[in-house]
């Protein structure tokens, strides 16, 4: 009788609670990202290597006017497939600067695998002044610091639309279906053949954001794939000592009228 | 069938052999006896026969503790207690230290399961009666290692320095201003200074270090507690005699062993392919003391406290609600403290208690529910629902308890462990009719 009791008194619960988040629900707007199917995703999930190549493409040429992505390095790029010597010239490309010199100065130098890769700005005051009072983020983490992870992310990319007719504009936004409150200060980045690709992908919209949102987890999360192929090791090595040590358990126990 | 266990063999005969090994133990243990403790401890410490799986979660715990120092010390390593400099070393960590982000996740994962395995050790005790006599003071130190665990994993939750962790800190430390007079002194006091800020940092970082061997002090006056009237059981019934009770080693060395194996696999889920679903997005973005985040919301294991905190939202008798929902949370575990003398019931097991047993499913039912409440913004009936929960939560202990302790006809206890184990006859002491279940 006292089950009955509890699980009444349990389902009441869950009733009051459910009738309490309707309208909790009802105020909120913002729509939930809808989810993607990455393949970094499950057990198994790898960064598509192609799609991280283009991604960085995408950054390079696109997203790194505004935003910086401070907690990577040039030799990071190994990871999603370049060659030492191709990375060594991806750095070469960039102006680091370095210093001080024997005369106290500080100087330019060609980038090196092992310096970070360089912001657009060379502070946050730099970067507001340049975009109306924005502070573009850095990307490094972004696809962790966002609910929603990388599907926010490629949500957001896509989310420019015209506003609803009643919809009250403030000066330098735009509407994005995505973003809470709907009116974020970035402009609609992406648009189609934007890039060239070298491998031949059509450079579209939702193509690009899907390469750039790889290219975003994986450098949100580098550890991923290594993190994926350990887990599977250790949870089958636990899963075979489970049950040697259920076996033990049941024949010492045996000794013993239990 | 009613032979009484022997204990394990070969562990008794190491202090007495006259192998080269036993007597190089011998001569140690004259002066230090370390392995005559070991074998009092392990292999002639009886332990009831009956215990169930809910009884592996201490040790659990244990263990716990240990792989959260363990993880610790090296991430203090790498990490660099400075307001400017924090979030990028622990970025450092995630990405150039070899194993720097497993470390990481089992550590934060870790302290999740921590609170894991303490809750249920805890609603545990709540059902058995684990905190009757003679265990008083084996219930309070308990109660005193959750405080420090709160402490702790509170003040870790701030070192990694991001908006999560900034604006946890303002809004708790902020508590401490509820206190009338010297509340804004022992605010500056925390802060070491107007505001979180870098001194807030150093000293937390510095407590974070030092609380978790103070929590291995007091688990090991846990542990001597334990070790003087032994393990509560099922049913609640105190060691009547040899038949009672056997051996902790081996019979649950290999239980706790086969129980802590499965634990690691739900633990190796969460670090391995979840190990950001129990934190917040928000603790990825760096602390910026000009920015409030949208809700600020505390770790999971701190939400049915937070609901009671923000409870109180009028002032009483002249009292701001704000201090009120400050002593009412802290009394909330505090009441703990007082629980063995709040329940005037003499029956330890739930098992024999008919109206506590619902009572209990009633309070582990509210905890749930004021961890709902806790976790959405306080906003239309959210905010009745946490007060009519807050309400029933010491209700439970200060009006139900000691209530039904008074009322309840508690059933008929078993005549012995041995007796209830074995069945009726079993065992030199259990003459009489056993009570079935």
């Amino acid at each position: 009788m006292p089950r009955q009791y509890v699980l009444a008194a349990l389902a009441a619960c869950l009733l009051v609670l459910g009738t309490a988040t309707v309208p909790a629900r009802a105020q909120e707007e913002t729509p939930t990202p809808p989810k993607q199917d990455w393949s970094f995703n499950g057990v198994f999930g790898t960064y598509d290597r192609a799609a991280l190549q283009r991604g960085f493409q995408v950054y390079k040429e696109v997203c790194s006017a505004c935003h910086p992505v401070k907690h990577l390095y040039f030799r990071n790029l190994e990871d999603i497939g370049y060659s030492e010597d191709q990375v060594k010239g991806i750095a070469s490309q960039a102006q680091v600067t370095d210093g001080p010199n024997d005369q106290g100065e500080m100087f330019q130098r060609p980038g090196r695998p092992s310096d970070p890769i360089p912001g657009p700005f060379a502070n946050d005051n730099a970067a507001r002044a340049a975009n109306n009072g924005a502070l573009p983020p850095d990307l490094s983490l972004i696809t962790k610091a966002r609910d929603g992870n990388g599907d926010y992310v490629y949500a957001i990319l896509n989310g420019f639309k015209d506003p609803p007719a009643n919809f009250k504009m403030t000066e330098g936004t735009y509407y994005n279906e995505y973003f809470a409150g709907h009116q974020i200060k970035m402009p609609p980045p992406l648009s189609a053949d934007q890039v060239k690709f070298a491998d031949g992908t059509q450079a579209t919209v939702p193509q690009m954001a899907h390469d750039v949102v790889t290219f975003l987890s994986w450098a949100a999360e580098p550890s991923l794939e290594q993190r994926h192929r350990m887990g599977f090791k250790v949870i089958v090595f636990l899963l075979i000592l489970t049950l040697v040590l259920y076996a033990a358990k049941r024949k010492i126990w045996a000794r013993i009228p239990h | 069938m009613a032979a009484p266990p022997t204990g394990a063999a070969g562990g008794a005969s190491i202090l007495t052999s006259n192998t080269r090994t036993g007597r190089i133990i011998r001569w140690v243990d004259y002066r230090l006896p370390f392995v005559a403790a070991l074998q009092h401890e392990l292999n002639e410490y009886p332990t009831p026969r009956n215990l169930n799986y809910w009884w592996n979660f201490g040790s659990l715990a244990g263990i716990m503790l240990v792989i959260m120092i363990a993880t610790g010390v090296i991430l203090a390593m790498h990490y660099t207690p400075n307001a400017d400099l924090a979030f990028d070393s622990v970025e450092r960590l995630m990405r150039d230290v070899n194993y720097g982000w497993l470390l990481r996740y089992i550590h934060m994962n870790g302290a999740s399961m921590f609170f894991v395995l303490v809750y249920i050790h805890i609603f545990r005790g709540l059902y058995y009666g684990s905190y009757k006599y003679p265990r008083e003071l084996l219930w309070m130190l308990g109660v005193v290692i959750l405080l420090l665990m709160m402490a702790t994993a509170f003040m870790g939750y701030v070192l990694p320095w991001g908006q999560m962790s900034y604006w946890g800190a303002t809004v708790i430390t902020n508590l401490f201003s509820a206190i009338p007079v010297v509340g804004s002194k022992i605010v500056t006091l925390l802060w070491g200074g107007f505001t979180v800020g870098n001194p807030t940092l150093n000293r937390f970082f510095s407590l974070h270090y030092l609380l978790p061997f103070v929590i291995v002090a007091v688990v090991g006056l846990h542990i001597i507690a334990l070790h003087t009237h032994g393990s509560n059981n099922p049913l609640g019934i105190d060691h009547r005699g040899p038949q009672d009770s056997i051996p902790f080693h081996p019979y649950y060395t290999i239980k706790d062993m086969f129980g802590l194996s499965v634990f690691l696999i739900i633990f190796a889920i969460f670090v391995f392919y979840m190990p950001n679903s129990l934190g917040d997005a928000q603790n990825y973005i760096p602390a910026n003391p000009l920015q409030t985040p949208p809700d600020i919301v505390p770790e999971w294991y701190f939400l049915p406290f937070y609901a009671i905190l923000r409870s109180i939202t009028f002032d009483f008798l002249g009292i701001p609600g704000k201090l009120i929902g400050v002593i009412l949370m802290f009394s909330s575990i505090l009441l703990l403290f007082v629980l063995p003398w709040l329940d005037t019931s003499r029956v330890r097991s739930a098992r024999f208690r008919p109206i506590y047993k619902i009572v209990y499913w009633f309070l582990l039912i509210d905890v749930f529910v004021l961890g709902y409440v806790g976790h959405n913004p306080p906003s239309g009936s959210i905010v009745t629902i946490g007060q009519i929960a807050t309400f029933y939560y010491f209700l439970h202990f200060l009006i139900l308890i000691p209530l039904i302790g008074k009322i309840e006809r508690p059933r008929p206890l078993p005549i012995s462990i041995g007796a209830a184990v074995l069945g009726a006859g079993a065992g030199a002491a259990a003459a009489g009719p056993t009570e079935r279940h």
